[in-house]
């Protein structure tokens, strides 16, 4: 079989991306929540919210290991797959990628050393400041890469000579016209991945009767930060969505399937876009909708793929992953307001509630995933939208080298999702105080924890 | 400017290096004395380790990073050589990094498997390194010559390691475990001692330009001092592990420090052999540097960031100093 390498080098750099991606959705929002139960309880002193902390902080590490050695793949492999990338764009992607290495990832690194096993060792204050400064950390790390991503979808701010990017300002460089919707709306997806997780555990951990009141405590959390975020969630995407219309007509033509450019362009609910007629088969639509939802007026124009041909994203992957993506937020907003409604002044929910939260406790992966897939599957033809093409800047390895190595990956994450799942279910099967140690460092109740040597993580 | 920025950013990228295998030197060669270790002793060798492996780690993504922001035009060509290599590394340093949480989080059933997936990453992350670092020295070649050179440094790299893990289990151990540590000390100190020979004798013979640098007259004058105190470093680690007793008043540390000393060594005389190429034969940093406006750009981030990251980890490893008896992963 005769597989293009480049297509190869594609696959091969979208699963390490795509397994990356899950653990710092869960990171960067999952350690504002960690800092939030760490102040109520230093406010507080209620143990429940200690729990909620020692609980969830162990979940915090393994999953912030996961992301660390996942994204450690992601710096070499810019060069292993790309390295055409770093010839003709290094100029930008060098120093974002780097202030994102002083700024971010020692500081993140480094405290949470502190964070995990630093309790009996620093101040309480000292110990609140690491734990804000991780998750400051997460967050300032997502800033340089978001920012970079979406200069390579929105250019603005360089010139070229003889074919490389130079940087005119690096404000508009870092600043770039897609950059502060794409930011919050990473942020907070990744908030409302945590906010599920932590819901969906606690929910789970309900109706299995693991643990007490502490369950119910942490779970209101997540499922109130959740009915917030998810409807400001929709509006933000709405606000990015008119953003890509300005800037990257072709992906948002290829979002919503429309082939010919319009006026009162119809919303496609679901379709078989086809490439080979450059058309839809089997269309359910809305009339004049498209045109309502991106530009905000009945008879807006929408540009269709046919003034891009050649050079707009494959269709069907983009179009489906958009749906996948609404649809999901849309659950989400459901979901939550629902399972708000039922936790409202201390009530405790249903079964049925608590089995619709646990039934999302992975929701946030599936919708962050499809979104990035709109986002730089959109993008294709380009690396860099209108400048670099991905073709220009791959590596020539063989077929067989990058298909033996993708094959060696592919089994590694797979058997890496499984061991992390199987983790969080086997923490989540124990309560929480056997998971808390006193500082002479034994689990300090009966659990059968291997805990030997105790201290804390 | 144009002449001095690639020269700061190479030894910004040569000391990151030289930190990186300083650091994760230590917590790797820990990973691969696990095997050596009962459960127990498992677990606070990793809790040694706990707070600082990450931190440590980033260096190399610090090392790389440089690579990438000062010589673009190199990046690329040295990534895409050792594609194998690096991908070998990042699939054991992927399995080790998991590996401390979950041989704890996983349930008790599987932890024997997440210890043995700790030693296999940490010791095939470690030789992938010396692999890569051969390669790189003999200028990314691939005739039998530095092939068996890759080979040599993809063993000698691994020894290092180990003996920089058994100064760290020196100074963070105490009692049964320590004196194992000795004996694990006694017995990578020499495959270490020989490895190193043979890599000084070896370089000069695989490359002509290293050899013509080294063995011309004043040069070898002026540079005897680091064969001299490499030597020097050796004999003392030999002359601490032959005494027992002073390891246990608290003087482990030297095994440290003289290995460290051994790779402060080494990395100057590896830069000064490679200088001013970034590719040996191929390419030297001038060639190879990006625009002057982004170096510039980054130098202001190095220059607020380094101090800061610098005082920062020192201030990490004065809070965990001492005994690691009390800390753990759970």
């Amino acid at each position: 079989m005769d597989i293009d390498p480049l297509v190869l080098a594609r696959i091969q750099f979208a699963t390490n991306i795509s397994f990356h991606i899950l653990f710092p959705a869960i990171s960067i929002g999952l350690g504002w929540l960690l800092l939030f139960f760490r102040v109520r309880y230093t406010q507080t002193g209620d143990k429940a919210w200690e729990y909620a902390y020692y609980f969830w902080v162990k979940i915090f590490a393994l999953t912030f290991a996961m992301g660390v050695v996942s994204g450690i793949t992601m710096s070499f492999q810019f060069g292993t797959n790309w390295p055409g990338f770093m010839e003709k764009a290094g100029n930008v992607a060098g120093p974002l990628l780097g202030y994102e290495v002083l700024s971010a990832f020692f500081l993140e690194a480094s405290f949470l050393g502190i964070m995990l096993f630093g309790k009996d060792r620093v101040s309480n204050r000292m110990h609140l400041i690491s734990t804000f400064l991780v998750a400051f950390g997460t967050t300032l790390s997502a800033f340089w890469i978001l920012s970079l991503n979406s200069w390579m979808q929105t250019p603005t701010g360089y010139y070229l000579e003889d074919g490389v990017v130079m940087v005119e300002s690096w404000w508009e460089v870092i600043f770039n016209p897609s950059f502060p919707y794409r930011f919050f709306h990473m942020v907070i997806a990744s908030v409302l991945t945590s906010a599920f997780l932590v819901a969906g555990v606690s929910a789970w951990r309900a109706l299995k009767n693991v643990d007490g009141p502490a369950t119910w405590k942490i779970m209101r959390t997540g499922v109130m930060v959740a009915a917030v975020l998810a409807p400001l969630q929709i509006f933000i995407g709405d606000l990015h969505g008119l953003n890509t219309l300005e800037h990257q007509p072709a992906k948002v033509a290829a979002m919503e399937a429309i082939w010919e450019t319009e006026e009162g362009a119809p919303f496609t609910v679901v379709a078989l876009p086809d490439e080979e007629s450059r058309s839809n088969k089997f269309a359910l639509e809305i009339p004049y909708a498209a045109s309502l939802v991106l530009t905000h007026e009945l008879k807006g124009e929408v540009k269709g793929l046919n003034e891009f041909v050649g050079e707009h994203p494959p269709v069907a992957i983009v179009f489906w992953s958009f749906r996948v993506m609404l649809a999901i937020g849309g659950l989400m907003v459901l979901v939550a307001w629902w399972a708000a409604w039922a936790l409202r002044s201390g009530r405790q929910a249903s079964k049925p509630v608590l089995a619709a939260l646990s039934a999302m406790t992975f929701s946030g992966w599936v919708a962050v995933l499809a979104g990035w897939y709109v986002t730089e599957i959109g993008r294709q033809p380009w690396i860099v939208d209108g400048v670099l093409k991905v073709q220009d800047v791959v590596a020539d390895h063989s077929a067989a080298t990058v298909s033996g190595t993708l094959f060696g990956y592919i089994l590694l994450y797979l058997f890496l999702l499984a061991s992390y799942i199987g983790a969080l279910r086997n923490l989540s099967a124990k309560p929480a105080a056997s998971l808390i140690l006193n500082p002479a460092g034994t689990a300090s109740a009966n659990t059968g924890d291997n805990t030997a040597k105790g201290g804390e993580s | 400017m144009e002449y001095w920025l690639p020269i700061i950013y190479m030894a910004a990228m040569g000391l990151s290096l030289l930190i990186y295998v300083i650091l994760d030197g230590y917590d790797l060669g820990v990973g691969m004395l696990m095997p050596l270790a009962n459960d127990a002793e498992k677990d606070i060798m990793v809790a040694s380790i706990g707070p600082f492996w990450d931190a440590n780690e980033t260096w190399i993504v610090l090392g790389v990073g440089i690579l990438l922001i000062a010589f673009p035009m190199a990046h690329g060509i040295v990534l895409t050589e050792l594609y194998l290599p690096v991908t070998i590394m990042l699939m054991g340093l992927i399995l080790r990094g998991v590996a401390f949480d979950l041989r704890v989080k996983a349930g008790d059933h599987r932890k024997a498997l997440w210890n043995r997936a700790f030693f296999l990453g940490s010791l095939v992350a470690s030789m992938a390194q010396g692999w890569m670092l051969g390669a790189y020295v003999t200028g990314l070649q691939s005739n039998t010559t530095s092939l068996l050179f890759s080979a040599l440094i993809a063993l000698t790299l691994p020894a290092l390691y180990l003996t920089l893990g058994c100064g760290w289990l020196l100074m963070k151990t105490e009692g049964e475990l320590l004196t194992k540590a000795i004996g694990w000390a006694r017995k990578s100190v020499w495959p270490m001692g020989l490895g190193l020979l043979l890599v000084s004798i070896a370089t000069p013979l695989v490359s002509d330009a290293i050899a013509e640098k080294w063995f011309s007259w004043p040069n070898f004058l002026i540079l005897a001092p680091i064969p001299v105190l490499s030597l020097a470093a050796f004999a003392a680690i030999v002359a601490l592990l032959n005494s027992d007793n002073s390891i246990y008043r608290g003087h482990g540390w030297k095994l440290y420090a003289s290995t460290v000393a051994i790779c402060v060594f080494a990395s100057l005389g590896l830069g000064y052999s490679l200088f001013p190429n970034i590719i040996i034969g191929q390419m030297t940093i001038w060639d190879a540097a990006a625009s002057l406006s982004s170096l510039k750009f980054t130098l202001v981030g190095v220059a607020i960031t380094l101090p800061i990251i610098i005082g920062y980890t020192i201030f990490v490893y004065r809070i965990f100093h001492g005994k690691a008896t009390h800390l753990s992963y759970d």
